[in-house]
């Protein structure tokens, strides 16, 4: 076990945790954004820079600070360990500096995108970002790719944290999709616009951090603040059943992976799941899910416990 | 007992001649009405002569289009979200090929609706809005006696292409931009 401080706050963890594990382990501001890092994709983490931490003291027997701000998702920590994320006044510029690289080439069309409200990248840009650009040349642009009958490529809005390639090694028994080229020219392709066809593909939309990956059954059908959230399950043979299901009143709109308070999926859904169960009959809702008040998700939506106030 | 310090005595005065003939306070009366024939009108007869509205004032909305003619909304929602009255409701479309001309950007509102007897004329949609779409404007909204009326969809909305239907929403903008900017200090 190591004793690690984030912020001033204590805890304890197993050798080999992740700094970024134990901040969540701790819970509160105190958690670093991470937009590549995903705790049930083996090899994510390590590429967006935007969990930066500064280690004030490396361990109880080299208290000497490390020298340069580490990536907390793939750091380890050492017994006795002292980490600054929001008092390091250095962090927060660090982690605005990478927001702007982010979004140097993102189109910012969110009134659009079909991910606007449930964006990290929306997220990370309200809290880190500035209000204007500093870029002065085009912006790198792709025609949009239908990636087979239910999936829309939007690159322009990728921000290439690697995800979508991880769930396809790990949760589909064969990959079709993976990123070609290198740097400004890298990309979300499929080789010759082959479709993805498999059971499991849905997934690369709920694991996908900005728009780039969405839901072609969902297009333009609504936006997500003006839906209900339902936690709701089925039997299904293929995968848990256990999902989310986002009604218009009677309709179902969309269904999407349940996920935690970081916004990461555990049981992953099929896509029969996904894309064609749409009818409220299909499913057994449990109940309204839980959305934090401060998401616009939750505007508008009054709880029943709202009534029996006197 | 005295309930007021502005209580007047009455006085039964004798009146004099001069009083009592009426005619000099009857002259003095008309004259001051003579007096208003060439003054300036304080009325203007309304639905023929209008006068200027404040900036601040904030009627009928108006769905922009661009210099091109194309529609500026894109049915993000933002509007809806924003109003505290919940009378706008909207569905969108994706443009198609050839439509370049009539949408500005790949989704668009094919539905967009505000109910005019919900809304309470508070301008928030316009603040919300990204696109400079939707203005509130200062004509007034007419009056009816249907309900179903009051729903005004994209018909009463959005302007028209015709430079002579365009509705003119620089003041407006103005005075959002300067408000905005006030509130940025």
């Amino acid at each position: 076990m190591a004793k690690v401080t984030i912020d001033g706050f204590e805890t304890e963890v197993p050798d080999g945790t992740t700094i970024l594990n134990a901040a969540r382990q701790i819970g509160g501001d105190i958690v670093p954004p991470a937009m590549c890092y995903y705790s049930t994709l083996k090899g994510s983490g390590g590429k967006c820079r935007t969990c930066l931490v500064k280690v004030t003291k490396g361990s109880e027997k080299d208290p000497r600070p490390m020298p340069k701000l580490v990536a907390s998702c793939q750091t380890t920590v050492m017994d006795g360990m002292e980490v600054a994320n929001i008092t390091s006044e250095e962090v927060t510029k660090a982690r605005a500096g990478v927001v702007e690289f982010l979004l140097l080439n993102h189109p910012l069309d969110c009134p659009i995108c079909d991910q606007a409200g449930e964006c990290s990248l929306q997220d990370l840009a309200f809290e880190h970002g500035a209000a204007g650009t500093r870029y002065e040349f085009d912006r790198r642009t792709f025609e949009k790719i239908d990636i087979g009958p239910y999936i829309k490529l939007h690159m322009t809005r990728c921000i290439l944290c690697y995800r979508c390639v991880f769930v396809a090694n790990q949760l589909t028994d064969q990959r079709v999709h993976g990123i070609i080229g290198r740097g400004d020219h890298a990309e979300i392709s499929t080789y010759i616009e082959k479709a993805i066809e498999n059971d499991f593909s849905g997934n690369v939309i709920d694991v996908c951090p900005v728009g780039a990956l969405t839901d072609r059954t969902f297009r333009f059908k609504s936006r997500v603040w003006f839906l209900n959230p339902m936690d709701a399950h089925r039997d299904c043979p293929t995968c848990s059943g256990k999902a989310v299901v986002w009604m218009y009143g009677k309709e179902i709109y969309r269904v999407t992976a349940r996920k935690d308070q970081n916004g990461e999926v555990h049981d992953f859904i099929c896509n029969t799941c996904r894309f064609h169960t749409k009818s409220p009959d299909q499913w057994t809702i449990e109940g309204a899910r839980q959305i934090d008040r401060h998401s616009v998700i939750s505007q508008g939506h009054y709880s029943e416990n709202a009534q029996t106030v006197r | 007992m005295q309930l007021t310090q502005r209580s007047k005595q009455v006085v039964n005065k004798q009146m004099t001649f001069t009083e009592r003939i009426y005619l000099p306070a009857i002259l003095k009366g008309m004259f001051t009405t003579l007096k208003h024939f060439f003054r300036r009108s304080n009325t203007i007869s309304y639905p023929k002569q209008k006068r200027e509205f404040a900036p601040v004032y904030r009627g009928w909305h108006v769905l922009k289009r661009d210099a091109q003619g194309r529609e500026n909304c894109t049915a993000c929602g933002l509007c809806a979200v924003a109003c505290p009255a919940e009378a706008i409701t909207m569905e969108a479309a994706e443009r198609q090929k050839g439509e370049e001309n009539l949408y500005r950007e790949e989704k668009y509102a094919a539905v967009y609706e505000i109910n005019m007897l919900r809304c309470i004329f508070c301008g928030l949609c316009e603040e919300a809005c990204p696109k400079e779409a939707i203005f509130l404007t200062d004509r007034i909204v007419p009056s009816d006696y249907v309900r179903q009326e009051f729903i005004f969809g994209k018909d009463m909305l959005v302007e028209g292409v015709e430079p002579e239907k365009r509705i003119d929403v620089t003041k407006r903008q103005r005075h959002i931009q300067e408000k905005k900017q006030r509130e940025t200090i």
